[in-house]
């Protein structure tokens, strides 16, 4: 097997999930090829280097990848994976946007968003909002896949020394541009890296109160997140929403506060370690995949939480 | 001479990538949102007997946002694509019930997988020449997203995923975009593809009147065979069973017995 790898990173830092997809990587077996595609992404790809069990690192360092425009990037990877049995990457925004334009290309399907390597081309995954799990085999001449990566367990940081090779070959399709991007920066670990997350749904009544679950995070050193609902009605932004089509999230603790607990929520946190559900309604689904259920007013419960804790 | 043959209609640029002009609309039918599946006794596959059937959450905002397009002025026609067997013309009617003008089924056995889905629309792409094409960002079934991407690689077009916004400026077309960190915004050269995440728009529910008058709207059928397209399974499902039960879990009575349970028994604190 000869896998080709493809790193999330900023340019200057490989992004946590890399890390799972080299696990999944891994996991397969074979030689790894790590590609980072960016602008001034030497940092990254020495990153990359060091990562244990990869064989080489290709960096394509150009203005056209600076902004990870799917069209310029997916004729990229196409062209890298000659040679190779795999092509991975994470289920991230950038994986789904850019790993199926890579699979039209190389005129193969690919599978999408793995919890399980069962063997080379064997993988399970999760469909109908993870309600089931199918086992699928992929006959395809190469296997285009995208990986859940709260389900591989990550690799260290250290312990491999691949040699990085400049990848000189630039691709502009010349039909998009970049033209401007909100991205929020807070001093919190990122949802879906973070060991702990205190989510907020629709009975939290506003994005002011929000603010009250923020001492908790605080003390807890955790992410925030929310349901739909709370992203809908506008308390807070879309990057939050966790759930079947926004993240996916698994971490040791998941504090589900006001959240009723629909199929597309539980799609996205039921693999947490452990679920605490706060819900002045003791029917609401939540508190059936919840470990510990607290059936309280979140205006009471909370505060007095964030001074227990 | 030339401005009398442009505004007598005979000659001219054509209107593939102009304003106003087609939007190519490519739904699904799945289950409804609402259904829990469940799967098979012998673990074949989930059990869909007798389970409510419905376009595509996310492809219905893909209609609703083709049809405002049309009702702003910015689009002449809106056609609607579906691709899989006879049954999906109730889907077709919907979507003409909501303000498509036209409907085309591709008709095959069964549904075909994501690229054999994207060489089809390619197909009605070429005959139907749109200067844009909106998809739902992922169907609820198999929640793959990949479909609007793999059509966009095979007809070279530019793509805006997961869209929150769309805006169509002369040929550009602008898409803010929700990505893992906020929002984003692409510009792309018409002819384009987007592909709808929840927050774009609100669609609206047919009326009756307009139900009724959807079953006169033209549907037409194509084969895989007439698009020229060779249809191909390259993924063979092994197995389908259920997720890992999360076993029962506890009520406690107070904040202070649940930081007590979560000190002391899960240890997460």
């Amino acid at each position: 097997m000869s896998i080709l790898l493809v790193a999330e990173h900023n340019n200057t830092a490989l992004n946590p999930v890399t890390l799972n997809v080299v696990a999944a990587a891994q996991a397969i077996g074979g030689d790894i090829t790590v590609l980072v595609a960016g602008e001034g992404c030497g940092a990254a790809a020495e990153a990359a280097a060091a990562l244990p069990g990869v064989s080489k690192v290709l960096c394509a360092d150009a203005a056209v990848y600076g902004k990870q425009l799917a069209e310029n990037v997916a004729p990229l990877i196409a062209e890298a994976a000659a040679g190779h049995s795999h092509v991975l990457s994470a289920h991230s925004t950038n994986g789904k946007n850019t790993m199926p334009r890579v699979a039209a290309l190389l005129d193969v399907n690919m599978v999408s968003d793995i919890i399980s390597v069962e063997s080379e081309d064997t993988f399970k995954r999760p469909f109908y909002a993870g309600n089931a799990i199918a086992t699928v085999k992929s006959s395809d001449a190469i296997k285009v896949v995208t990986v859940r990566h709260t389900a591989f367990d990550p690799v260290p940081t250290t312990g491999g020394s691949a040699a990085v090779e400049a990848l000189g070959s630039v691709h502009d399709a010349g039909v998009s541009s970049f033209v401007n991007e909100e991205i929020v920066k807070l001093d919190r670990p990122e949802l879906t890296a973070a060991r702990v997350v205190v989510s907020g749904g629709r009975g939290m009544g506003s994005g002011e109160n929000f603010k009250i679950l923020e001492g908790v995070a605080d003390k807890l050193n955790a992410a925030m997140g929310a349901s739909r609902a709370a992203v809908d009605a506008g308390f807070v932004p879309n990057d939050m929403q966790v759930g079947q089509t926004g993240k996916i999230v698994a971490p040791e603790l998941y504090i589900a506060v006001g959240i009723s607990g629909a199929i597309q929520h539980l799609a996205g946190m039921k693999d947490s370690k452990v679920i605490v559900a706060i819900n002045k309604d003791e029917d609401a689904p939540i508190f059936q995949v919840a470990d510990y259920g607290l059936v309280a007013d979140l205006f009471q419960a909370v505060p007095e939480l964030e001074a227990k804790i | 001479m030339r401005l009398t043959l442009l505004s007598t209609g005979l000659i001219g640029p054509p209107s593939y990538g102009k304003w106003p002009m087609k939007v190519l609309v490519a739904i699904k039918r799945v289950i409804d949102y609402n259904v829990k599946v469940r799967v098979k006794a012998d673990n074949s596959d989930v059990d869909l007997t007798n389970v409510k059937m419905a376009v595509n959450p996310f492809c219905e905002i893909a209609i609703e946002e083709a049809v405002r397009l049309k009702e702003s002025g910015q689009a002449t026609e809106v056609v609607a694509v579906a691709v899989g067997p006879t049954q999906c013309q109730e889907q077709l009617r919907t979507a003409l019930a909501l303000g498509a003008d036209r409907a085309v089924l591709v008709e095959t056995d069964g549904f075909p997988q994501p690229l054999s889905v994207a060489k089809l629309l390619k197909g009605v792409y070429d005959q139907e020449q749109p200067g844009l094409v909106i998809f739902g960002k992922q169907s609820i079934d198999a929640d793959n997203n990949q479909t609007g991407q793999m059509f966009a690689a095979l007809a070279g077009l530019g793509q805006g995923t997961f869209a929150s916004k769309v805006e169509i400026a002369g040929d550009t077309v602008n898409v803010t975009r929700e990505v893992d960190g906020g929002l984003q915004t692409v510009a792309l050269k018409a002819p384009a593809v987007v592909t709808t995440d929840l927050r774009l728009n609100e669609p609206r529910y047919a009326s009756l009147p307009n139900i009724m008058k959807a079953k006169k709207k033209p549907l037409d059928t194509l084969t895989p065979e007439a698009l020229g397209v060779e249809v191909k399974a390259t993924i063979e499902t092994l197995r389908v069973e259920p997720p890992a039960e999360r076993q029962g879990g506890i009520k406690v009575d107070s904040v202070e017995a649940l930081v007590d349970k979560l000190k002391n028994e899960a240890k997460v604190i």
